[in-house]
């Protein structure tokens, strides 16, 4: 991969290029990005493919008496930038006026720079990232007599800026560099099958630990051999950290302006409120280092800040962009999430729970009768944010008088988004940063209804 | 949308290095969207991509490459990355002369998007909005969605294979929020078809608007689903989905091939009960998941999957039939020029029994009954599945009561699908559907009869 050092200063000159063109009476916002990377996928010790990438994108928001159009691209071309452009303005006469729409105005809040460049994944050749995928595959089948073959194992990097300008006066870009190793390993006993995945992200292929990936999916899957379904009960359900960031999402994404002022947050009348259990507080926060979703700026430019949204189960705040935030009559919070393909939302950047003090297994250990939850499947048709039902589907392990027992599948938990939020009875001391950048720990919610049998 | 000694000269830099195979796939794709939301217009949106990606074959090995420059040093530049990526072939394959073929489309498109005023489609969502909140002051909240896209292909190979697609498809859906006593309910209705802008000279946005409206509204007095196995009758078009999990993806050859399918091995074997015929048709005029040629180039086909019960083939790309000596079934698909094709469903249906599906539901005691589903997802390695239902219902004493609230339906493939007792005469294709794999998505669509499943886990609160 040759390293596209200068784009930050090449993407930040075409987007300021852009809006240089707006005409007298329009706000114009451009974004701009570009990406190089590569993927490599092993299966029965051979390179199944290798796949390398670039890829443009291109966004164009104008504003023009309260009215607004949007147009994207997927190339940088000077033809298409400027039929983008066109369009854009073109579309602006078809949206209706809004007062609150406009531009986000920079509002001096002070960036965390945030450093997402590890110049170390650029210096890894082809044969290289071969090698992680193909050892990937080795170590995964290598572990467990059980584990013959992968349904997927692979290595996947990426390099890639972005920059955003316009006639407020943002002119921001950013580089980052990422990298992982994923595997989902078949676990194999008579005609029995089970799957397990697992996945390490990093900056640079120096971050990433084949070994735990490997240990991981080949456990996820060998532990759920034998597994079967339940009797129906009402029962204390133990999210792992990874299930537990589900959760966690649906909860962080009603938080957000854009859903409480259009009516779709359960929880839009109940600022300041205990709408969670004490022992929960969640903060989002890209400034956070340690997430990989860490940003210095928001879609629209913006300083991205930390944002407390629960504390000590107490509503504290909503996430606003610069439409929701001047609609609200707040401020934007710096939580504009977009790419280059859509106009800037609003959403949690890097979500992450306050870990407690006990670890998992001694929460574990407290249980009389209970299941530890390893997946959840159907989180996109079984919940509904707006009404909060929450019904998914379920894998993972009984627990029995305080140990883990036999496996579960085919089960789903079903309880409101409000009643596992009011529910939760501990959080664990097992803080894990997952590759989608949410900041998990272990959760243990009391008085869900399990379906089986 | 390229010159024919371009795209020959391209394949044969794709080779250079000893590739057995090369393809290159081109799209230029435009679309246009509008949303209106809390009663206005948001904004209309206009998208353009284009661009080739180029894939080399060599043994067991694919090299990938793709590229937005599609001028021939761009188009080389990613032949060659394919090619470096795909090396150590016994090398020695020319590229045949491209001959062109053209596969017959489904169906012609009646009014091009570009040939529709977008204030002709703008004021499709107004209309909508005011008609959705028109049922009843209960409903709070409207979104309404407009979306055209055209999206032509071109595919040629190393065989020689030149031919390529033009999809035109619209898409239109309005979503509703209620408020009453219990909180907020949500409806929502959508159409979508591989056609122009005469989608709505078939279906009426005031009708969609008025049925995602009552939708939510009667969710307000919904019960808690229960929880734990009962009889399930779902009703036609939308049950598709429950198939798509159940067996579809199962019946994909590249997870056959893996082991990581619960249907490896049994072809010729009776996986279902003797009323399911299931057939993944990409040629049926119209519906979402149809086209002209697939993503590798392969016409459309009509595929039966299971016949009475009796499972007759898999789904088939241009790698896993290779691999097998056999021809592809048209099910080699991808989300764009920059994704590798892979095996996915078209169209996805159940053919018709021979019941009166009110008899189905009066020959029911106690039950579940589900108006509308909405996606799934399925562990293709073990085959349990769920699904979700948007609008259900209890059935006591062979008839349909009280409302019950959203939840899943769980269950496993291969049981649930000797478990249908019941299979209705009314088929119906259901909404159009965006299946996700490995991280691609696609458009497909179903449909089924009114059919009942003699069990399946109903994920509610209620014991």
């Amino acid at each position: 991969m040759s390293a596209p050092d200068g784009d930050c200063e090449a993407l930040l000159a075409l987007a300021q290029s852009v809006v240089d063109r707006a005409a007298p009476g329009e706000q114009l916002e451009c974004i701009v990005s570009r990406r190089r990377g590569t993927s490599v996928k092993a299966y029965d010790g051979e390179v199944e493919s290798f796949s390398s990438a670039e890829s443009f994108g291109l966004g164009i928001r104008v504003i023009r008496d309260h009215r607004q159009g949007f147009a994207h691209a997927g190339s940088h071309a000077d033809d298409v930038v400027a039929d983008t452009l066109a369009e854009a303005r073109d579309n602006v006469a078809f949206g209706e006026p809004d007062e609150w729409n406009g531009l986000a105005e920079p509002d001096g809040v002070p960036v965390v720079e945030q450093d997402l460049w590890d110049p170390t994944l650029l210096d890894l050749g082809p044969e290289a990232k071969v090698d992680l995928a193909l050892e990937l595959e080795r170590r995964v089948t290598g572990l467990d007599p059980r584990v013959r073959s992968v349904r997927s194992a692979g290595y996947a990097d990426g390099a890639g800026a972005a920059a955003v300008a316009s006639t407020a006066g943002v002119a921001v870009a950013g580089r980052s560099t990422s990298c992982s190793v994923s595997a989902s390993a078949l676990a194999r006993d008579g005609d029995e099958t089970q799957i397990g995945g697992a996945v390490d992200v990093g900056r640079a292929p120096g971050d990433l630990d084949l070994g735990e990936v490997a240990a991981d999916a080949v456990d996820r899957a060998t532990r759920m051999l034998g597994a079967s379904p339940t009797a129906s009960q009402r029962l204390t359900v133990v999210f792992d950290p990874r299930t537990a960031a589900t959760l966690l999402a649906i909860a962080g994404g009603t938080l957000t302006g854009e859903r409480v002022l259009k009516g779709r947050s359960p929880f839009a009348d109940r600022l300041g409120d205990a709408i969670a259990s004490p022992v929960l507080t969640l903060v989002d926060d890209p400034t956070d280092a340690r997430s990989l979703a860490a940003d210095s700026h928001d879609g629209e430019g913006l300083a991205c800040r930390r944002n407390p949204l629960v504390v000590d189960g107490v509503l504290d705040r909503f996430l606003h962009n610069s439409y929701s935030g001047r609609r609200a009559g707040a401020a934007s919070t710096g939580s504009a999430v977009r790419g280059a393909r859509t106009i800037p939302g609003v959403g949690c950047q890097a979500l992450s729970v306050v870990p407690g003090d006990r670890a998992p297994d001694e929460l574990v250990a407290g249980i009389d009768r209970g299941i530890l939850v390893q997946s959840l499947s159907g989180v996109h048709s079984g919940v509904n944010a707006v009404s909060g039902d929450f019904s998914v589907g379920a894998e993972g392990l009984l627990i029995r008088d305080g140990a883990l027992a036999e496996p579960v599948r085919e089960v789903t938990l079903g309880a409101t988004l409000q009643r596992l939020l009011l529910g939760v009875e501990a959080v664990g001391s097992d803080l894990e940063w997952l590759p989608g950048g949410t900041g998990s720990a272990t959760l243990v919610i009391a008085d869900v209804s399990l379906g089986g049998r | 949308m390229l010159d024919e000694a371009v795209i020959q000269r391209t394949l044969g830099a794709a080779l250079r290095t000893g590739g057995e195979w090369a393809e290159i796939f081109v799209e230029d794709k435009r679309s246009s969207s509008a949303v209106l939301d809390d009663g206005k217009v948001e904004e209309l949106t206009s998208g353009r991509d284009r661009g080739a990606g180029i894939r080399v074959v060599v043994g067991e090995t694919t090299g990938f490459a793709h590229t937005a420059d599609l001028s021939e040093d761009g188009l080389r530049t990613a032949a060659e990355a394919a090619a470096a990526a795909a090396r150590g072939g016994s090398g020695g394959t020319r590229v045949a002369d491209l001959s062109r073929h053209t596969a017959p489309r489904p169906n012609e498109v009646g009014v091009a998007p570009e040939d529709v005023a977008k204030a002709t489609k703008v004021e499709l969502l107004t209309r909508a909005d005011r008609v959705a909140r028109d049922q009843g002051s209960a409903i709070t909240q409207v979104m309404a969605r407009y979306g055209d896209s055209r999206r032509k292909i071109l595919i040629a190979n190393s065989d020689g294979l030149l031919t390529g697609d033009d999809q035109v498809k619209t898409l239109f859906s309005v979503s509703c929020v209620a408020f009453g006593d219990t909180g907020m309910q949500t409806g929502r209705e959508s159409v979508g078809h591989t056609i122009g802008f005469e989608l709505f000279d078939q279906y009426d946005v005031e009708d969609l608007a008025r049925r995602a409206a009552e939708r939510a509204l009667t969710k307000l007095h919904a019960k808690p689903a229960p929880s734990g196995t009962l009889p399930v009758v779902i009703g036609k078009g939308g049950g598709g989905v429950l198939f798509h999990e159940a067996c579809g993806h199962g019946l994909e050859a590249d997870l056959v091939g893996k082991s990581a399918s619960a249907f490896k091995g049994k072809v010729g074997e009776q996986v279902a009960s003797p009323l399911i015929t299931l057939v993944d048709d990409g040629t049926i005029a119209g519906e979402w998941g149809c086209f002209a040629v697939d993503d590798e180039g392969r016409p459309a086909q009509r595929n039966t999957l299971i016949e009475d019960g009796v499972l007759t083939d898999y789904m088939w790309d241009h790698l896993r039939a290779r691999k097998e000596g056999r021809e592809s079934s048209g099910n080699g698909r991808r989300q764009s020029y920059q994704h590798l094709p892979m095996v996915r469903m078209t169209n996805t249906v159940i053919t018709n029994g021979d019941t009166d599906p009110d008899d189905i539901v009066a020959g029911t005691d106690k039950g579940v009954y589900v108006a509308q589903l909405g996606g799934g997802q399925v562990n293709t390695a073990t085959g349990d599945f769920v699904f979700g239902m948007t609008e259900a219902y209890l059935i006591e004493g062979g008839r349909i009561t009280d409302p019950i609230r959203e939840g899943n339906l769980i269950g496993n493939g291969p049981e649930v699908l000797t478990r249908i007792d019941a299979l209705g005469n009314d088929f119906a294709m259901g909404s159009p559907g965006m299946c996700g794999k490995d991280g691609q998505g696609v458009p497909v669509g179903d449909g089924v009869p009114t059919l009942r499943v003699t069990a399946l886990t109903v994920g509610g609160t209620a014991a």
